[in-house]
């Protein structure tokens, strides 16, 4: 019988660093991995960490880890030449179906950009399977900001605004919350959009209601939850809310089911 | 079909099926309850019928037998993980009705919600349960209100009465191993006590719904909860674990992860890495609570997870009944409705 709690070893390929305290591991990994799904990442002795996928490659699955806790502090420590232990992936992941052909816009608050990564890059590469795509990004400051180079690509392919929650004098990109943004949005049709919305869950509730301002339908919402989740497997418990397990059943959530969670 | 034994009878019979497996049931362990000179009903290893606990509920439910407090799932080397071997014997289990429900609530989240989980269905695949009776009701039970009070799927059903043994098996395996003492004995049949009526008496609001997620009970509840987490040791239903990384002494490069039992009203239940945490007041921790025991558990999988033992009104330090806050609830949504 197979025994999900058995992590394997996965060594650390490449590390990128964006800011002091977020770094992004690239692991060795063969399997079938959706953008939006998550691994336990673990360190024997400092123990498991769930942490979303960032990024895919061919033999390879990105984390970008933000340092705040007990495992992602041993992480940071002990990364040279080493090996972690990962197992997943969990989780529903983002299905690209539903962004197909839609004026899609993904906003996404802080390391909130990296579970939804994996879709800004395959419409940032695909652009024409999208009806058109923006992404709105928000960093608290400049030097918050991740992912600088695929900034660069990404505002070559697609409509970018990357913007801070506050800036030095002199600063010359936008600034402002993401939810500033919201409101000038234009669509051709207000039906045929899809929006992604991932980050704190403040910045989630905000978010949500300035999308609903917009007269956009519920359903063409979506949203990624973050919780504790030790086992990732439905059984621990401590992702529950409702009758919703956030590690079964989401992390990725259409808004109408999304709108019912109570904590 | 059922039998009538002996003392003699029995203690050959419990003797015969400990070759076989554990016999686990509660015991009642003298001196060692929570306040001085009063006693606990744990769970323990037994290996003749006077050594159980009979009439009266335990204090702690039948669960640990397989979901011990904590269990290693692993341990580890510099760079291997080794899983701990399986245990050889069977397990048999006594326990009261009202119990053997909650084993089916276990199995819906380690067996079918998701995946299976590997420890908890290598363990449960060994389990046997041996039904204990009800004659009347234990004080703070309404099994009769939820439905749990009678089963009928039990291996086997064991009581006392005066010096001689009833016992009825249904597990063809049972019958094989106590064979050398059953098969000298008259066969007869045997009806289980069931307790019909409690003194206590639930109804679960039917019309439940996210309104009664801000109702103002909670906040009183909140004022009196300390937060202990007995109800969720005590519960045969509860399933929540957090995992543990520990290291030996000795060799700190040697250790296992573990998983322990976790409570959803202890701090700590919902943090995350960065300091963000859920349900801070202990009021919206009971309502988390209570809203899964009887609401969220059933819209999920279409029956309520409390099987209405008791044992957290019991255990409770602050005096909290939770049966009576179900007739609150009750009370709380007609009012609602009108």
């Amino acid at each position: 019988m197979k025994n999900d709690y058995i992590p394997q070893l996965s060594a650390i390929k490449e590390v990128i660093r964006h800011t002091d305290l977020e770094y992004t591991f690239r692991m060795e990994y063969r399997g079938e991995v959706k953008p939006g799904q998550f691994f336990e990442l673990s360190l024997p002795k400092y123990g498991e960490a769930p942490i979303s996928v960032s990024g895919i490659g061919e033999d390879t699955v990105d984390f970008t880890i933000r340092r705040v806790g007990k495992v992602t502090n041993e992480i940071f420590e002990n990364y040279v030449g080493d090996r972690l232990l990962i197992r997943g992936p969990y989780g529903n992941g983002f299905s690209l179906e539903n962004y197909r052909g839609k004026e899609l816009v993904i906003i996404a608050g802080g390391t909130g950009l990296s579970p939804v990564r994996g879709v800004v890059e395959h419409f940032a590469r695909h652009p024409e399977e999208a009806a058109s795509t923006t992404l709105i990004a928000g960093f608290k400051s400049p030097k918050d900001v991740l992912f600088k180079e695929d900034f660069e690509f990404w505002k070559k392919q697609i409509s970018v605004i990357q913007t801070v929650d506050a800036a030095p004098k002199g600063y010359e990109g936008p600034v402002g919350m993401v939810t500033k943004y919201i409101p000038d949005l234009k669509f051709d049709q207000i039906e045929n959009t899809s929006f992604i919305c991932v980050g704190p869950p403040v910045m989630i509730r905000f978010t949500v209601m300035e999308i609903l301002k917009l007269r956009v339908p519920e359903e063409n919402i979506w949203v990624s939850h973050e919780r504790k989740m030790c086992c990732g497997l439905g059984k621990c418990g401590h992702c529950k809310i409702g009758s919703t397990y956030i590690c079964l059943d989401g992390p990725v959530f259409n808004y109408t089911d999304a709108k019912d969670l109570i904590d | 079909m059922g039998y009538r034994l002996s003392k003699t009878d029995g203690d050959k019979l419990f003797a015969l099926w400990s070759k076989k497996g554990d016999l686990f049931a509660p015991v009642r362990m003298e001196g060692e309850g929570c306040f001085s000179d009063t006693d606990v009903i744990r769970y323990g290893n037994v290996s003749s019928p006077e050594e159980i606990e009979w009439e009266t509920k335990s204090d702690y439910s039948f669960k640990e037998a397989f979901l011990p407090v904590n269990e290693t799932l692993f341990y580890f080397t510099e760079d291997r993980t080794g899983v701990p071997k399986e245990k050889e014997k069977e397990i048999l289990i006594f326990l009261r009705a009202c119990d053997f429900h909650a084993v089916k609530r276990l199995d819906q989240i380690y067996l079918h919600n998701g995946g299976e989980d590997f420890y908890y269905k290598r363990l449960r695949d060994k389990a046997k349960f041996i039904l204990m009776p009800c004659s009347g009701t234990c004080d703070s039970g309404f099994c009769a209100s939820m439905g749990t009070n009678r089963c009928e799927c039990y291996d086997s059903y064991m009581s006392l009465e005066g010096d001689e043994i009833i016992l009825d098996i249904q597990d063809e395996q049972l019958k094989l191993w106590g064979k050398e003492v059953l098969e000298h004995i008259e066969e007869t049949a045997v009806v289980p006590d069931f307790a019909e009526e409690n003194k206590e008496y639930v109804t679960l609001p039917k019309n439940l719904s996210n309104h009664s997620f801000s109702l103002e009970l909670w906040k009183e509840y909140g004022d009196r909860c300390i937060g202990c987490g007995r109800c969720n040791f005590v519960c045969p239903t509860c399933t929540c674990f957090t995992m543990q990384d520990i290291f030996y002494r000795d060799n700190g490069n040697v250790g296992e992860r573990r998983r322990v039992w976790a409570s959803c009203q202890v701090d700590g239940f919902t943090d995350m890495a960065g300091g963000h945490s859920y349900r801070k007041d202990q009021g919206e921790r009971m309502r988390f609570k209570v809203m899964h025991k009887i609401y969220d558990f059933e819209k999920r999988f279409g029956y309520p997870m409390c099987v209405g033992c008791g044992r957290c009104d019991d255990v409770c330090p602050e005096y909290i009944s939770y049966s009576n806050c179900i007739n609150r609830l009750g009370k709380e949504e007609q009012n609602h409705e009108k």
